[in-house]
């Protein structure tokens, strides 16, 4: 076939351009309402994944991190004692309070964990070590915190729950979904931080033994201790997801807005289409009268809308990395997983082709008589 | 010899709602293979309606219409588009050619309809070009050519695919008095060297002497065949309105 799709699109650069603009607003709307829900989504079970366990066990009903309740740290020698755990470590996840010498206060989750193995433990660490956590008094921001929590390097000193906390470090990129920051220290730390007692812990973290059967094991956990669940990872990871992104409607938002930027793709890229379709509708009437059945027409238009979809999609992609990049030192992380890229990709050529459904139906109703009309 | 286009008895009604617009009343014509037919007739004639018709993009009310001897007044209008492509070629009075696609590119698109694709269209489109002469513009676009020069590409999109019937709707309106003989020229050569029935729907009296014969139409009938003396005196008056030049009228007159 003569590139006629090609040249109709090509011919008007104005209206490409257009085209291409409300594509390419489209894409990016979709991409960073579907990356912030990406982002939301890993932050709040950031600390869950990260870990890098088999198993949490959790109080009994415990329906997200956040939620956890204390039990006793008893628990922890009964799962030590349990055939295929190589190890376990007692956790804590539980707010607290951050205080400046300035006297500004502000609100900090506190993640305690044993620095000696490492195992639920900062990631990502920029300055200081994971072992300096071991010392009293010590604790590990993320460097996007800072501001917020009034530190600008490391040695400051804090309070948290009216205890001195020394900062020795910081992180990059460990976000809290709920906006109160992270704040890492030892398991001994964070218990004093949080007022609980000594004897109590939030959460045990479980590794197998390389070749054990998790599923066995899980259940083997489950009959052995009174009061709490034993989750996989993945599971307490879910469940924790789940409750941030739809039990509070935070996602729905974030999905709905990503919907409404594919309407509002849908609705520009069939203006433009149809307003090139007009333009050309003279053409496809003489085509029609030539014996063109509807099909070959169909296919103009089709190409039309893919092609738009293709060059639209390219330049969107450039814009939204470089939004993605840019969101990176941000509070709200934007994610372009390459599966949502890929993704992204058909949506947009399914939007195209949708939008060329309207122009399509008016050449189907064209009458090709109109060629002899003047 | 068959027919290239056979009318028999057609009737053309519109339904607008309640009212009932016959536009076509019982209309017999043939169009013989190797003849140019002018169709005239005042605005509302029919003309055009006939010419859909014979075109196969309307069907008629009732009637027969043969095209290259195939009844076509019965197919279904899936069936119509499948008859143009095979039988007919079409020249616009706004030649129609796609601006966006060069000269050549325009023959292939219409070859490409016809399933000739490839370097055989390339090779076709180059002979259709070379036919109206215009084989040296075979890269330029429509928008680089005189009117005269686009009818002459439109006439060889016509031709593609070598259709029996080539339905022409004022194609000369557009063009000046040299390009329009030009064009005429063309069309009967067609006729005559190829074989084809060519129809011309026309208002201008300068193309008088390229027909074979003259179809008057009106009020959706086809009128009666003058005598020569009738044919005088309604030429006669036709010449005094100022539409048609004396050479013209009598042009006319000798091949009614």
């Amino acid at each position: 076939m003569p590139p006629l799709a090609q040249r109709n699109l090509m011919h008007d650069k104005v209206r490409l351009t257009v085209t291409l603009t409300g594509i390419v607003f489209a894409v990016v709307l979709i991409v960073v309402e579907l990356g912030l829900f990406v982002g939301f989504t890993v932050t709040t079970s950031g600390i869950i994944d990260q870990s890098k366990v088999d198993l949490w066990i959790v109080s009994k009903g415990t329906p997200y991190i956040e939620q956890g309740s204390a039990f006793s740290e008893r628990k922890l020698y009964q799962v030590l004692a349990t055939p295929g755990v190589a190890h376990a470590d007692k956790y804590i996840v539980r707010f607290s309070n951050w205080k400046t010498p300035q006297g500004a206060e502000d609100g900090i989750q506190i993640v305690g964990f044993n620095p000696y193995t490492g195992v639920g433990g900062p990631w990502n660490v920029v300055e200081g070590k994971v072992e300096d956590l071991k010392t009293p008094d010590a604790v590990m921001v993320d460097e996007i915190y800072k501001k917020k929590l009034g530190v600008t390097k490391v040695g400051e000193t804090f309070e948290i729950n009216r205890r001195r906390a020394r900062v020795v470090g910081f992180t990059r990129g460990i976000r809290a979904f709920t906006t109160t920051p992270y704040v890492f220290t030892s398991f001994k730390n964070a218990q004093a931080y949080t007022g609980i007692a000594e004897d109590q812990t939030y959460f045990i973290l479980v590794r197998a033994l390389p070749g054990t059967d998790r599923a066995a094991l899980q259940h083997e956990l489950e009959s052995r201790l009174r009061d709490v669940d034993v989750l996989t990872t993945r599971k307490f990871s879910s469940m924790t997801r789940i409750y941030w992104m739809f039990t509070t409607g935070a996602g729905v938002a974030v999905l709905i807005a990503a919907l409404l930027g594919l309407v509002v793709g849908v609705v520009v890229v069939a203006q433009t289409i149809y307003a090139t379709t007009m333009d050309h509708i003279r053409e496809y009437g003489t085509l029609k009268a030539m014996g063109a059945p509807n099909s070959y027409i169909y296919r103009v238009i089709i190409t039309q809308a893919g092609m738009s979809a293709v060059a639209g999609y390219v330049l969107a992609m450039f814009v939204s990395v470089f939004i993605v990049h840019a969101s990176q030192s941000g509070g709200a992380a934007i994610l372009l997983p390459w599966q949502m890229a890929v993704g992204i990709f058909f949506l947009t050529l399914l939007m195209c082709v949708s939008a060329a459904v309207v122009s399509i139906n008016k050449v189907t109703s064209l009458d090709p008589a109109m060629v002899f009309r003047g | 010899m068959q027919a290239a286009i056979s009318v028999r008895d057609v009737t053309k009604v519109y339904v607008e709602g309640a009212n009932k617009i016959q536009v076509l009343h019982g209309v017999d014509f043939d169009v013989e293979q190797g003849e140019v037919v002018l169709l005239m007739g005042p605005s509302g004639s029919g003309k055009t309606t006939l010419l859909s018709i014979m075109g196969c993009i309307l069907r008629a009310t009732s009637g027969s219409v043969q095209i290259a001897g195939q009844e076509v007044a019965k197919l279904s209008e899936r069936e119509l588009p499948e008859i143009r492509l095979q039988h007919i070629g079409f020249v616009f009075q706004g030649f129609n050619l796609f601006p966006t696609l060069t000269v050549g590119e325009n023959i292939e698109l219409a070859l490409d309809l016809k399933r000739i694709r490839g370097e055989r269209a390339k090779q076709e489109a180059r002979k259709l070009l070379d036919q109206v002469e215009l084989a040296a513009k075979y890269d330029s676009f429509p928008a680089d050519l005189s009117g005269g020069q686009k009818q002459r590409v439109a006439i060889a999109r016509a031709l593609a695919g070598s259709p029996r019937v080539i339905l022409a709707d004022e194609p000369t309106a557009a063009l000046d008095s040299q390009s329009g003989r030009n064009v005429m020229e063309m069309m009967r050569d067609l006729a005559r060297k190829h074989g084809r029935g060519v129809v011309v729907v026309t208002h201008d009296s300068r193309v008088l002497e390229f027909g074979d014969r003259i179809v008057h139409m009106e009020d959706g009938r086809i009128a009666e065949p003058e005598t020569e003396a009738s044919g005088r005196k309604g030429m006669a008056e036709v010449v005094s309105m100022g539409l048609l030049s004396t050479n013209s009228a009598e042009h006319a007159l000798r091949i009614c």
